[in-house]
């Protein structure tokens, strides 16, 4: 059994996101780019499986749609542990567009399980897996936030009000990661990053797709008005606040 | 031509949530002079669906069918698909939750519609269509064009005010066509532990921080959220200490919510954690240290030891309940 790790890259969590060129494009220098942390989290997990002898899991994949720069980031995920990587040669453009390049990818390959994250931190799209799912015809659960697999059967949970449910589907599919797949994300110990430079990264041509969606502009968000400091010994005043002004309780 | 909303039920109750998602299509419908349609999938009683009225639907497709008692991508977007074709949506409206994100991005595909994900507000403008939504979580707007001519919206919630609108609505008991394809998915097992809301969903989320010092001081935190009917949060190192369970995690590597209401005891707010929770519509902040950067996200403060007024608050929410 084959899992496919689709990875996108990411702002580090502490910049600063800054525009140019008239606040329609982001401003790159000075970004440190990491693997989206859910899908480190994905990545984390499907090699865990694949340490399990009794999962079935053979190996795992890498695929990235992106230019040249995004190597660095595809070769840490190489040096946590992945076996290879595809890179789709081309810039990101929109969900659509990546979720079609990503399609081909799987179509060209033979992978059983395909995780993407619930969102990229940057855009907040959460659409890539839902679409790569449906270009391909595949099940897909969405927010799933533990995968298991013995003996080549899978089964994942979500949460949902009150606590979870177990939901069993049949490969292929793509599962659509939520925070809890794994505890803590894996990091790359020093053989990892040896090894990693040894391990193939598979340049595939991108396929003719048009995306569907352009951003055309950044501006920061509105600003929140100054906080309204209660007196502690007077949380009723509080409780009034939020029932009358804010009306919210 | 109409646009179209997708009115998830929970147990044959609809949430306000599905109001907001009612207002949001009928405004939208009147500003692209469209009809807004509702379609529901499941059980729901008739008097269930009447309240869509009162937010401007006009016309509300119900299926039920046992084959959707559960839900499964690939069949509800094939059922979606279907009617948006038939009563020629030209948008469609989802929730930015975990119905919405499984079955907008399917939906995007099947009929070549470009999706804006997690919107607040209506589009900016109508030809071309731009739309503003949250990207970097929370710390930048962006200007989105819809390039194609079906386009699909996810709406977050507590980002768009109820609109009452009474409106003469039509009630169309549909059948699903679903030759071909059985659910792929099956639910084997539904464990209930919590009694609790799912954290995502949760109007009102209390959530506390390290600055609560032990996990024996959750007592009033989980009263406070009892009382307000919402649910449980926490930031990361309470979760990584074992302190509350990791699925109650807000932030950027953990749950992002959007709830009406926010309480942050005892939380610094880290760029990391606000990414979780900055579009929640009030913040409450409760910390000992007035420069802590919360006090920047939240309209309310109570600078304090969180071990003290936090029971004071528990308290004098109980009393005003009661009266
Ligand atoms: C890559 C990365 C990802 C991260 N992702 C997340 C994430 O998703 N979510 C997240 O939460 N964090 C995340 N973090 C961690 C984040 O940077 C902060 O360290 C974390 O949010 C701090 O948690 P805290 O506010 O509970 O604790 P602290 O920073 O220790 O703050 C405690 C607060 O409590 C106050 N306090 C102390 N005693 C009292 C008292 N008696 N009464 C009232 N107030 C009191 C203090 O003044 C302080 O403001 C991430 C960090 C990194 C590097
Ligand atoms: N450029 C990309 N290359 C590979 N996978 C991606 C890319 N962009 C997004 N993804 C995947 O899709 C998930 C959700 O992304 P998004 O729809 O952009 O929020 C990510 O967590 C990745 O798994």
């Amino acid at each position: 059994m084959n899992i496919l790790v689709c990875i996108s890259q990411v702002p580090d969590t502490t910049t600063k996101v800054k525009f140019t060129d008239n606040n329609t494009r982001l401003d790159t220098t000075g970004i440190q780019w990491v693997i989206n942390p859910w899908d480190e989290l994905s990545l984390t997990r499907a090699l865990e499986l694949k340490d399990d002898a009794s999962s079935g899991v053979a190996k795992v994949s890498v695929a990235l749609v992106g230019p040249v720069s995004t190597e660095p980031t595809i070769r840490k995920a190489l040096a946590i542990g992945a076996d290879d990587a595809y890179r789709v040669d081309t810039e990101a453009l929109d969900a659509y567009q990546v979720a079609a390049q990503l399609a081909e990818v799987v179509k060209a390959g033979s992978f059983d399980i395909i995780l993407c994250g619930i969102e990229s931190s940057d855009y907040n799209g959460s659409n890539v897996g839902g679409m790569l799912a449906e270009f391909l015809n595949y099940p897909s659960v969405s927010g799933i936030s533990n995968l298991d697999v013995k003996d080549g059967q899978v089964q994942v949970s979500r949460e949902i009000d009150g606590g979870k449910e177990m939901i069993a589907l049949p490969t292929p599919f793509v599962g659509i990661v939520q925070k809890g797949i794994a505890k803590e994300p894996r990091i790359a110990a020093m053989r990892g990053i040896m090894m990693a430079r040894k391990k193939p990264i598979q340049i595939v041509e991108s396929a003719p797709v048009e995306p569907l969606s352009q951003t055309l502009a950044f501006e920061p968000p509105q600003p929140r008005p100054a906080c309204n400091f209660i007196d502690p010994d007077n949380p009723e005043q509080l409780i009034t606040l939020l029932q009358n002004e804010a009306k919210v309780i | 031509m109409s646009v179209l909303v997708y009115t998830e039920n929970w147990n044959g109750k609809f949430k306000k949530l599905s109001f907001e998602l009612a207002s949001y299509a009928s405004r939208l419908a009147e500003m692209l002079n469209m009809d807004p349609i509702a379609v529901s999938i499941g059980q729901v009683d008739r008097d269930e669906l009447e309240k869509l009225a009162g937010y401007g639907i006009k016309k509300m497709i119900a299926i039920e069918n046992d084959a959707l008692k559960q839900f499964d991508t690939q069949t509800y977007t094939k059922v979606i698909a279907d009617i948006a074709s038939r009563e020629s949506a030209k948008l469609l409206v989802l929730a930015n939750n975990n119905a919405g994100k499984s079955l907008a991005p399917r939906l995007s595909v099947r009929l070549k519609a470009a999706v804006a994900s997690g919107v607040g507000q209506l589009p900016e403008k109508l030809s071309p269509f731009v739309i503003k939504k949250r990207v970097f979580s929370g710390n930048a707007l962006a200007g989105l064009e819809l390039r194609t001519e079906t386009k699909i919206i996810t709406l977050a919630q507590n980002s768009f005010d109820l609109i009452e609108k009474p409106a003469d609505m039509v009630i169309e008991k549909a059948e699903a066509d679903l030759a071909g394809i059985a659910p792929k998915t099956s639910i084997k097992d539904v464990q209930i532990q919590t009694g609790k809301l799912l954290l995502s969903d949760a109007e009102i989320v209390v959530s506390g921080g390290r600055g609560m010092k032990s996990p024996d001081n959750w007592g009033p935190i989980e009263e406070l959220a009892g009382l307000l009917n919402g649910a449980t949060a926490c930031s990361r190192p309470v979760s990584d200490e074992g302190w509350r369970p990791h699925e109650e995690h807000t932030g950027q590597t953990g749950k992002i919510i959007a709830p009406n209401l926010y309480f942050a005891i005892g939380i610094s707010g880290a760029t990391q954690h606000l990414a979780g929770i900055s579009a929640s519509k009030y913040i409450v902040a409760i910390n000992n240290d007035k420069d802590a950067p919360i006090f920047e996200a939240a309209q309310y403060g109570i600078v304090g030891d969180a071990t003290k007024v936090l029971p004071k608050l528990v308290e004098a929410l109980r009393k005003a309940k009661s009266a």
